[in-house]
């Protein structure tokens, strides 16, 4: 029998993940969230060589590798076939990256929720391309240095939960590996609600962010307490629930432990601390709007 | 029961037959009608599977392909742009080994825009790893849709089932079409492997890292595709034993005698049907060697029809820039190595839908039979 007090990972260790990895975090909770009744998509990303290689996989679960910018109908397609062989007790979950998601991968992802075909998707952002070595995505904040934006990117983030929740989806929600019971809860959540489901979860990268190793959870702590990535929910696209009421730090620490963000004139530091402060004030206004 | 249905509706009649599970879907021109009626199928509750309407041709076959990895037998179909948008999937789908069965109607990929006839857009898939039918009419469409999922389930590799655009998918022909019992009798229903088994999980499509892992996976392949010409014709023979009808990789007609043979595939081989049977009656010896199978390449069923023909010439509806038409090289290259080298010409006609017509057909032949020798490009016919 189930025993929701003992942990049983679906993910060995001995994976291909950089020291200090945030992905491998989120993927562990993931998967020990869902359990064993699990099929696992990836697709090209970090998780890509953190699940497999030839002739090894870290995954404990039946996983299939799909391409870049298909994760979200590759998974639908295991879930429909589950469905006709009666299988339901089945969940499927896709892993993509920030990438997957929010560049190449958007269309099929709206494709699939626009239909709402039941499996669980997981964004896993690390804020830029990290597995091909740090290039800009759409999901690098404004002014993040990468490589390809050698003088920090000149675009805002894409502001991905807004676009799914825009779909009337059945659930979309925000995590942190900094939170594992909330992360964990909001996978349970989804598990058992019917169509599709987003998990949006900010992946802190070490080698990426130009961040000491051991800083991966403190950094995914403080982007939550700051509230420039705050925990909440979507039901039904219109109902926002925040989970974790954040103590409102200044930006600054968070900013300072990344060398990606070094070359930060302090106008550009205010002007971000102003923005966190609108988005908040948007986000707190949404959670009123629908008491519905 | 006789029936006169559209190269398309033919197609979409088989995919009911064949009883498909999943079938995602998009629109494109000249295709559009198997989509069409397939939902109308589904609409009215006679289709068995079930429909996915989704966003795009890479959609629809990335869901083809884990549907099948999944234990389902799929179908998609498309066109020109779709299929052209598929390229990256079409490789996905060989590599791992799925037997989905695709409609292709060829049509004239831009620019510029246009919508008639054509195949380059297949033939630009020559090397996915798909096996490839052109078919001559409606009912060998819908024959070699059935036949398709038998074979593919056997040598693990997908399909295109290929017509001709308008001239295929959109004109009435008369054509009979099997009761769902007979058609149970020769192609069960799908017994494929459940990759995806969460008592004995394993990981479907795992990175390598070295050419020494990759290169292995390729040959299997490979060999694969060559053992598939077994398997074809083996299945082409059930199917003559259930049905009365059957086509080979590749069809001689009147070879055995030909001074020149001509050499044509798709639709445009009803026409040299006719053709053919003018200059015979002008006492002309000109033979018809239809090729089907496109992948695998029936190099030795070719050779063995053009055995002591004294020329050939070969009629592509379809260009690759830079070289020739693409049945042309394939063909000079499967003859290259072998002692039955009759001179080859080649000729270019027909693109985007540009009537063929028994006298195009008859004058080609009169051209080659007073010429000495190829030249080394394609005669075009039409174009300037």
């Amino acid at each position: 029998m189930e025993n929701e007090k003992v942990i049983v990972d679906m993910m060995r260790s001995g994976h291909m993940a950089c020291p200090g990895c945030g992905v491998v975090i989120a993927m562990r909770l993931v998967l020990r969230a869902l359990g064993k009744k699990t099929v696992a998509v990836i697709i090209p990303s970090c998780s890509s060589i953190i699940a497999s290689t030839y002739p090894n996989t870290s995954l404990k679960v039946p996983a299939f590798h799909g391409t870049f910018e298909s994760a979200a109908p590759t998974a639908a397609g295991i879930s429909y076939v589950l469905k006709l062989q009666g299988k339901d007790d089945i969940s499927v979950v896709a892993f993509a990256g920030d990438g997957g998601t929010f560049d190449i991968g958007l269309q099929a992802l709206s494709g699939t929720v626009d239909r709402n075909e039941h499996y669980i998707y997981v964004c896993l952002d690390n804020e830029a391309y990290m597995n091909t070595g740090i290039q800009a995505s759409s999901a690098t904040p404004e002014c993040a240095w990468t490589i390809t934006t050698p003088s920090g990117r000149p675009f805002r983030k894409k502001n991905i939960m807004e676009i799914v929740a825009a779909h009337r989806i059945p659930y979309a929600a925000t995590a942190s590996i900094g939170y594992p019971q909330d992360l964990m809860d909001k996978v349970k959540k989804a598990r058992n609600i019917q169509g599709t489901k987003f998990l949006h979860i900010l992946t802190p990268c070490a080698t990426g962010w130009r961040m000491a190793e051991g800083l991966t959870v403190k950094a995914a702590m403080l982007s939550v307490e700051t509230r420039l990535f705050p925990l909440y929910e979507v039901f039904d696209g219109r109902r926002y629930v925040i989970t974790y009421e954040p103590q409102g730090f200044p930006i600054d620490e968070y900013l300072q432990m990344q060398g990606r963000y070094g070359h930060l004139t302090q106008d550009q530091i205010a002007n971000m601390q102003t923005q966190i402060e609108v988005e908040w004030e948007n986000l707190r206004n949404k959670v009123k709007d629908c008491q519905c | 029961m006789r029936e006169l249905l559209t190269g398309n509706y033919a197609i979409a009649e088989a995919v009911r037959l064949a009883k498909a599970q999943l079938i995602p879907a998009y629109p494109i021109t000249p295709q559009t009608p198997i989509y069409e009626k397939l939902s109308e199928m589904e609409a009215q509750g006679t289709l068995p599977g079930i429909m996915v309407r989704v966003e795009s041709e890479h959609s629809a076959m990335a869901m083809c392909i884990s549907a099948s990895l999944t234990g389902a037998r799929v179908f998609t179909a498309t066109s020109s742009q779709g299929l052209a948008l598929m390229h990256e999937m079409l490789h996905y789908a060989s590599g791992n080994r799925v037997p989905v069965v695709m409609g292709c109607v060829n049509r004239v990929l831009a620019v510029p825009w246009s919508f008639g006839s054509d195949q380059t857009d297949t033939l630009a898939q020559r090397d996915t790893g798909w096996m490839q039918f052109y078919c001559e009419d409606n009912q060998e469409a819908f024959d070699t849709v059935i036949q398709a999922y038998k074979i593919s389930e056997i040598v693990m590799l997908p399909s295109m089932v290929i017509i001709d655009a308008f001239f295929s998918s959109h004109f009435i022909e008369p054509m009979e079409v099997p009761d769902q019992v007979a058609v149970d009798r020769f192609l069960p229903k799908a017994a494929l492997p459940e990759r995806f088994d969460i008592e004995n999980p394993t990981f479907v499509s795992n990175v390598v890292t070295t050419g020494s892992q990759f290169m292995p996976f390729r040959k299997r392949g490979f060999d694969d595709m060559e053992n598939a010409k077994t398997v074809i014709k083996k299945v082409d023979k059930e199917f003559e034993e259930h049905f009365g009808r059957r086509y080979g990789m590749v069809e001689a007609v009147q070879t055995e005698d030909a001074q020149l043979v001509l050499v044509t595939s798709g639709s445009m081989t009803s026409t040299a049907r006719v053709a053919v049977d003018s200059l015979r009656n002008k006492g002309l010896k000109i033979g018809l060697l239809k090729i089907k199978t496109f992948r695998p390449f029936p190099s030795g069923e070719i050779k063995s029809a053009l055995q002591g023909v004294a020329k050939v010439a070969v009629v592509d509806r379809n260009i690759s820039l830079g070289n020739e038409g693409i049945f042309c090289q394939e063909l000079k290259s499967s003859l290259y190595n072998s002692d039955i080298r009759p001179p080859v010409y080649g000729f270019i006609a027909g693109l985007d839908g540009l009537d063929v017509s028994p006298d195009t057909l008859e004058g080609i032949a009169m051209e080659v039979m007073g010429k000495d020798e190829p030249n080394d490009l394609p005669v075009w016919i039409g174009g300037s």
